[in-house]
C-alpha cells in the first residue's frame, strides 16, 4: 500500500463552516463547524434525528445547505456538487442495492455509473467480490444475500471508483456483532491506506474506533475531540459506579443527594455524576449506613463515551429548558 | 451528459423489467389482449337487430311480401313469431328482442282499398342509441315500401312518376362503414398510453420505495441522464407494442394502412415521448408505487379512453368537455392514426395535430426533468 504523500501535511479532507440546513421552520443542522484531516476516521455520533444524515447528505452533494459553506476534497459543497460526487463514496443507511439484480449486475451497474474504464472493470469487480467475500454468489440475486454480505457488497459498490473520501451513514445498523467487527476491520484498513472515512453511528463502542468524534444533538454540535479527550477534557465531572443489590430502588434517593448531579442505571449498577467525588462518596456512605446497608461498593471510574454523551445531552436539555 | 451512464441505467432498467412478471406482462401481453378484446367485442355496427313479429294478417300475400323486406335485410333478424302481446312483452322485458312488429288484421285490406294502413312497432328504449338506429332502419324499410306502392298505383293509371332525387352516396376511407376500422387505430393509441403511463409510473417511485434512489443520487448521475436512461427501455417497448398493434390491425382485422410508415414512426415517437415523460413525472411526484400507478390511471389512461374521440365523438360532447379534450394528447394521436390508416393523410393535413404532439412531448419532458431536479438536487 502506498501512502499518500499529502498525508504528512495533514491535509484537510472535509471542512465545514457555519453549516446550516433548515426544512421549512425546522432546523435539522444548526451552524456546525469542523474539519476532517486526510486519512482520519471521523465519527459523527448522535441519536436518531440529531442531524447526522442531513449533514452527510450536504457533504455528499445531495442536499444544498441553507447557509454556511464547506469543502469536500477541496470542492465546494454548494457549487461543485457533481465534482464531489465523482470523488467520494457514499453508502446510505439501508445499503440499498438492486434486489432484483445479481451481485455481478449490481457491481457492473455502479462501475458503469462511475465511468470505470472497460479494461479496469473486471479487476475492480473481482476486488469488490473479494471484499464482500461472496465469490460463490456472483450470479445470485442480491435479494438472496444475508444482511452482512449485502452491507459489504454495498460498500464495495460505493467505493468501486476508489474515492479518497468515504462517507458511511450508519453502516452497521441492523447487522450482527461479528459482521460489525468485520466491517470495522475493513474501515481500519481503508484508513490505513490513506483514505478518509466519515462515519455516522449511534453505537458508542464503534465511536471508540474513531480517531476523532463530533457529538451532535438536535442539529447542534455539543462536543468534538478524540475519544480520549471526550472522556477527560469534555467530561469535567467524575463518575461514580455504585454496585449494590436492587440498585433500581435506590435511584431516586441517590439523585436527591446534594453532591450528585445525575444518576443513570448502567446494567444492574448505578452511574452517578458528581463535581465533587469526595463529598459524594461521603454522602453515599452516610445514606447507605443510615439504611443499614453493607454489601455495596462505590468506586470512581473513568467515564465511558456513553457517560459523556448522556451527561452532555442532559446539560443541553437543562440549558434549553431554562430558555 | 454522458452516454455511458445513460446506457448503464437503461440496461439496469431492462433487466428489472425482464425479471418483473407484472411489468413484463403489462408490456407484452396486455396490449395484444386489449387489441383483441376491443377489436372483436367492441363493434359499434348495429345489424341483426333481434325482432319478433306478430302478423295478424298472416293469410294475406301483401303482409307476407311486406315482411320479406325485413327478412332479407341484414339489419334485422326475425327471431320469433308470436300471436299475442304477452309473449311480446316477455321477449322485450327479457331482452331477447329489441323490436316487435305487429301487423294488424286489416293490413292488406287497408292497402288494397287505398287507405292508410297502420303498423305497430314496439321498441326497447333502454339502450337509446341502438334503439334510435334500429327505428331508423325500420322507417327506411317502410318508406321504400311506400314509394313502391305509390309508383305501382300511378303506373296502373298510366302515369309515370315525376322526376325525383336520387341520392348517390360514396363513403370515403371506409366504404363498408366497418366500425372495426374506426376502433382499432384508437385502441392502438390507448395501448401506447397505458404502456407509457403505467409502466413508467412505477419506475422512479420504486427507487424511492426501495431506497436505491438515495444511493443513485450520491453518484455523479445527472437528472437528464437518469430520466433518459429510464426512458429508453420503455421507448423500445412502446415501439414494439406499436409494431405488434399495426401488425394485428393490418393482418387480423384487415384495416388498410394508406399513409406513410415513416410518418407513423415519427409521430408515434413524439406521442410516446410525451406520454412516457408524463408517466415519469407522475412517478417523480408520487413517492409510492401504488399512488403513482393510481395517478397514472386517473390522469392518462381514462382521459385517453373517454376524451380522445377514440369511441365517443368529440363534437358530441358539451363545450366545456370539448375544451378539456385539447389537453388530452391522445386526442391528436387518435386523429393521426386514423388519418394514417384510413385516409392516407400526409403532413399537409396533419401538421396541426403534429405540432400539438411536439409541444406536448417537449413540455412534458422539460417539466419532468425540472420536477426531478427540484425534488432531488
Amino acid at each position: 500500500m502506498t501512502m499518500n504523500p499529502s498525508m504528512e501535511n495533514n491535509q484537510v479532507a472535509v471542512a465545514v463552516n457555519d453549516l446550516e440546513k433548515k426544512f421549512g421552520t425546522f432546523t435539522a443542522v444548526n451552524h456546525i463547524n469542523f474539519e476532517v484531516k486526510q486519512g482520519e476516521i471521523f465519527g459523527f455520533l448522535g441519536p436518531n434525528g440529531a442531524g447526522k444524515s442531513t449533514t452527510i447528505r450536504m457533504l455528499c452533494g445531495i442536499y444544498t445547505p441553507t447557509s454556511g459553506s464547506g469543502t469536500v476534497g477541496g470542492f465546494d459543497i454548494v457549487k461543485e456538487q457533481f465534482k464531489i460526487k465523482e470523488n467520494i463514496g457514499y453508502m446510505s443507511q439501508k445499503f440499498s442495492l438492486y434486489d432484483d439484480l445479481t451481485v455481478e449486475e449490481n457491481i457492473d451497474f455502479y462501475s458503469r455509473i462511475y465511468n470505470i474504464p472497460k479494461n479496469e472493470r473486471k479487476k475492480r469487480k473481482d476486488e469488490t467480490i473479494e471484499l464482500a467475500g461472496i465469490e460463490d454468489f456472483r450470479k445470485s440475486l442480491t435479494s438472496t444475500l444475508s444482511g452482512g454480505w449485502k452491507q459489504r457488497l454495498a460498500l464495495g459498490c460505493a467505493i468501486i471508483h476508489k474515492p479518497k473520501i468515504i462517507f458511511l451513514d450508519e453502516p452497521t445498523s441492523g447487522v450482527d456483532p461479528i459482521t460489525r467487527a468485520n466491517f470495522w476491520d475493513i474501515i481500519n484498513k481503508m484508513a490505513a491506506a490513506g483514505r478518509t472515512i466519515f462515519v455516522t453511528t449511534h453505537y458508542m463502542d464503534e465511536a471508540e474506533n474513531c480517531n476523532r468524534l463530533v457529538m451532535i444533538y438536535h442539529g447542534t454540535m455539543i462536543a468534538m475531540g478524540t475519544p480520549e479527550e471526550m472522556k477527560t477534557k469534555v467530561m469535567k465531572s467524575d463518575i461514580l459506579e455504585i454496585i449494590m443489590p436492587h440498585a433500581e430502588n435506590w435511584l431516586d434517593k441517590i439523585s436527591q443527594l446534594s453532591s450528585i448531579k445525575e444518576t443513570a442505571l448502567f446494567g444492574i449498577n448505578i452511574h452517578a455524576v458528581t463535581d465533587n467525588a469526595q463529598k459524594a462518596i461521603a454522602e453515599l456512605n452516610g445514606l447507605f449506613q443510615s439504611q443499614s446497608l453493607s454489601d455495596y461498593s462505590v468506586n470512581k471510574i473513568k467515564a465511558s463515551l456513553e457517560d459523556v454523551f448522556v451527561s452532555l445531552i442532559e446539560n443541553y436539555d437543562a440549558e434549553h429548558k431554562e430558555k | 451528459m454522458n452516454l455511458k451512464r445513460i446506457l448503464a441505467i437503461s440496461n439496469k432498467e431492462f433487466i428489472q423489467i425482464r425479471r418483473d412478471p407484472r411489468s413484463l406482462s403489462l408490456a407484452l401481453f396486455i396490449p395484444v389482449l386489449l387489441l383483441l378484446i376491443f377489436g372483436y367485442a367492441l363493434s359499434l355496427d348495429i345489424d341483426k337487430v333481434p325482432t319478433v313479429v306478430w302478423n295478424q294478417d298472416a293469410s294475406s300475400k301483401i303482409s307476407r311480401d311486406f315482411l320479406l323486406n325485413f327478412k332479407n335485410s341484414k339489419y334485422f333478424k326475425i327471431t320469433k313469431y308470436t300471436d299475442n302481446y304477452r309473449d311480446i312483452e316477455y321477449l322485450i322485458d327479457s331482452g331477447q328482442v329489441m323490436l316487435a312488429l305487429v301487423i294488424p288484421k286489416d293490413f292488406s285490406h287497408f292497402i288494397e282499398s287505398g287507405k292508410v294502413a297502420p303498423l305497430q312497432l314496439l321498441v326497447d328504449g333502454s339502450d337509446s342509441s341502438t334503439a334510435t338506429i334500429a327505428m331508423g332502419y325500420v322507417s327506411a324499410v317502410v318508406s321504400r315500401y311506400n314509394v313502391n306502392l305509390l309508383v305501382n298505383a300511378l303506373a296502373k293509371q298510366g302515369i309515370k312518376p315525376a322526376r325525383s332525387i336520387q341520392l348517390r352516396s360514396r363513403v370515403w376511407y371506409n366504404m363498408g362503414l366497418n366500425s372495426r376500422w374506426f376502433i382499432v387505430p384508437g385502441v392502438i393509441s390507448m395501448i401506447i398510453m397505458i404502456i407509457a403511463a403505467l409502466l413508467t409510473s412505477i419506475c422512479v417511485a420504486r427507487e424511492w420505495e426501495r431506497g436505491t434512489m438515495e444511493q443513485l443520487i450520491s453518484t455523479p448521475v445527472k437528472a437528464p441522464e437518469l430520466i433518459i436512461g429510464k426512458f429508453l427501455p420503455y421507448f423500445v417497448i412502446g415501439f414494439f407494442d406499436l409494431f405488434v398493434g399495426v401488425l394485428i390491425a393490418r393482418f387480423l382485422f384487415a384495416v388498410p394502412f394508406n399513409g406513410s410508415y415513416l410518418l407513423l414512426v415519427f409521430l408515434s415517437a413524439l406521442f410516446l415521448t410525451g406520454a412516457l415523460s408524463q408517466g415519469i413525472l407522475i412517478s417523480t411526484v408520487a413517492k409510492t408505487q401504488l399512488l403513482a400507478s393510481q395517478l397514472a390511471t386517473l390522469t392518462t389512461f381514462i382521459p385517453a379512453m373517454l376524451l380522445s374521440g377514440f369511441i365517443y365523438p368529440i363534437f358530441n360532447m358539451p363545450q366545456a368537455v370539448q375544451a378539456i379534450t385539447y389537453f388530452v394528447p391522445a386526442r391528436y394521436y387518435v386523429v393521426i392514426l386514423r388519418g394514417l390508416f384510413l385516409k392516407g393523410n400526409g403532413m399537409d393535413v396533419m401538421w396541426d395535430d403534429a405540432i400539438f404532439l411536439l409541444l406536448f412531448a417537449f413540455f412534458m419532458f422539460a417539466l419532468t426533468i425540472k420536477a426531478f431536479k427540484k425534488k432531488v438536487f
